[in-house]
């Protein structure tokens, strides 16, 4: 009989009981649906070793390689020390090193931290300040030996944390960080296959990190980026993008403007649209899309339409709190 | 449920259809023909890809014969808000010809498509809430 550890609590898994099974025979409140692996309402994490692989039939490639499985369908061969998707590890603090405007609106913002800390570029993080407001931001670098986490904030109109982020927050402070989370970075693996990356605005963030790792990691294949903005402001690290196209032959960089400014080198129309009209078909690419909600879900169903397969396609849609009331989340 | 369909050499139609790698292979393409569709995608607006997927591909190994749980009640309250939204018989059919459509594309004899399209059709009375 295995040991099924949640939090501080021990259950004991009896032959043939799967996972939620025997959570909902100890009448322990877990989601489910429809307890045989479709629905993926019962989604949980593996804290210590990996789940069993056929607990993970459906699942994203990220998400299995993070440890995810559905509780429905896991049968356990250890012992297993599990948690809900949204209950949150314990929060380290790190020290504020870095800040520096990237646009009027955009600042970088680069954190040091005490290892170990493990994630990967373009997955995100929730940042909390002393008083316990907490915004979620994407890391934009790679896990390098300077122990840095990288973001790029846009001042929100009446954002809260944005705004003292911009204004207050300065070198030296700490702030509270939750371990990493989100499905939306690269894997190795299929080095040759093409990759397109669209985002907005500070989309950048995740998409620049998952750039920095697919070429640390040696992709072969050609890298497309498209980053949109309505206005010059809103594009940034353009000489970067552009050095890295002369360093890396398989990268491509598409600066695009979607309202009444006219840039040399910059492209007229909307990102997604741009890189969607690009190609003929999609298939076999892999898709990675950042930044505002609609034009991230809008582009994933164009993008599966075209060829894509649905796990092939990486998506983080950057939900703007709505309230300044907002409890920490998890 | 799959004992109906076993045949003299006791292949059921699952396994003569290729069982999960069958079902793999069809529902991306069924998917895709699907949310193309102007006559019903509207249905599919505001829904998670990665769940609906899996829901298709739960769908399809039902079509295909294959183990399932299906539970016409679960399907009657699944698609309740859908029938409010007025999905009636004419998208129910749309979706069945995308399910055909999907297995000629897969070079399945019509023979199998036409049992697949019988157990398909045998829901449309939950899943219209009829």
């Amino acid at each position: 009989m295995q040991r099924i550890t949640m939090g501080d609590a021990i259950f004991l898994c009896q032959p043939d009981e799967t996972v939620l099974q025997t959570l909902l025979r100890e009448n322990i409140p877990v989601p489910f649906g429809c307890q045989q692996g479709a629905c993926q309402a019962c989604l949980m994490r593996s804290l210590d070793n990996p789940p069993p692989e056929s607990a993970q039939l459906g699942l994203k490639d990220t998400l299995q390689k993070q440890n995810y499985f559905l509780a429905c369908i896991c049968h356990p061969e250890q012992d297993m020390n599990i948690a809900l998707p949204n209950q949150q590890g314990a929060m380290m603090v790190a020290d504020v090193v870095k800040k520096q405007l990237l646009t009027p609106d955009i600042i970088q913002l680069v954190l040091k931290y005490q290892p170990p800390f493990n994630f990967f570029a373009g997955q995100f993080v929730n940042l909390q300040r002393p008083d316990g407001l907490m915004r979620s931001y994407s890391i934009a670098n790679i896990q390098l030996a300077q122990n840095s986490l990288e973001f790029h904030i846009r001042r929100l109109p009446n954002g809260q944390f944005s705004s003292w982020v911009h204004d207050e927050l300065v070198l030296g402070d700490q702030l509270s960080v939750t371990p990493a989370q989100g499905a939306c970075h690269y894997l190795p693996g299929r080095a040759e296959q093409a990759l397109m990356l669209v985002g907005t605005g500070s989309g950048l963030a995740p998409l620049y990190g998952i750039i920095t790792d697919a070429l640390a990691q040696g992709h072969s294949g050609p890298i497309h980026l498209y980053h949109g903005s309505r206005d010059l402001n809103g594009l940034y690290l353009i000489d970067e993008m552009r050095e890295l196209t002369d360093k890396f032959d398989n990268f491509h960089y598409t600066p695009c403007l979607s309202g009444l400014d006219i840039a040399p080198d910059h492209v007229k129309g909307r990102a997604n649209d741009l890189a969607l009209a690009s190609v003929a078909s999609l298939k076999g690419w892999r898709i990675f899309l950042c930044g505002h909600p609609e034009m991230v879900n809008q582009t994933k169903r164009m993008a599966f339409i075209k060829g894509a397969s649905i796990g092939d396609i990486y998506v983080d849609a950057f939900h703007v709190e709505q309230s300044f009331l907002t409890l920490p989340k998890g | 449920m799959s004992d109906t369909q076993e045949t003299a050499n006791s292949q059921t139609l699952y396994e003569k259809l290729g069982g999960e790698a069958a079902v793999n292979a069809a529902v991306d393409i069924f998917y895709r023909k699907v949310l193309s569709d102007h006559r019903i995608n509207r249905f599919f607006d505001n829904s998670d890809m990665e769940k609906q997927a899996a829901k298709q591909k739960a769908f399809l190994t039902m079509a295909f014969g294959g183990p399932n749980n299906y539970s016409g009640t679960d399907m009657r309250t699944a698609h309740a808000h859908l029938v409010k939204m007025g999905l009636n018989s004419s998208h129910f059919d749309a979706v069945m010809e995308h399910l055909g459509a999907t297995l000629i594309e897969l070079n399945v004899p019509q023979e199998l498509i036409a049992q697949a399209a019988a157990i398909a059709e045998s829901t449309r009375n939950d899943i219209l809430g009829k």
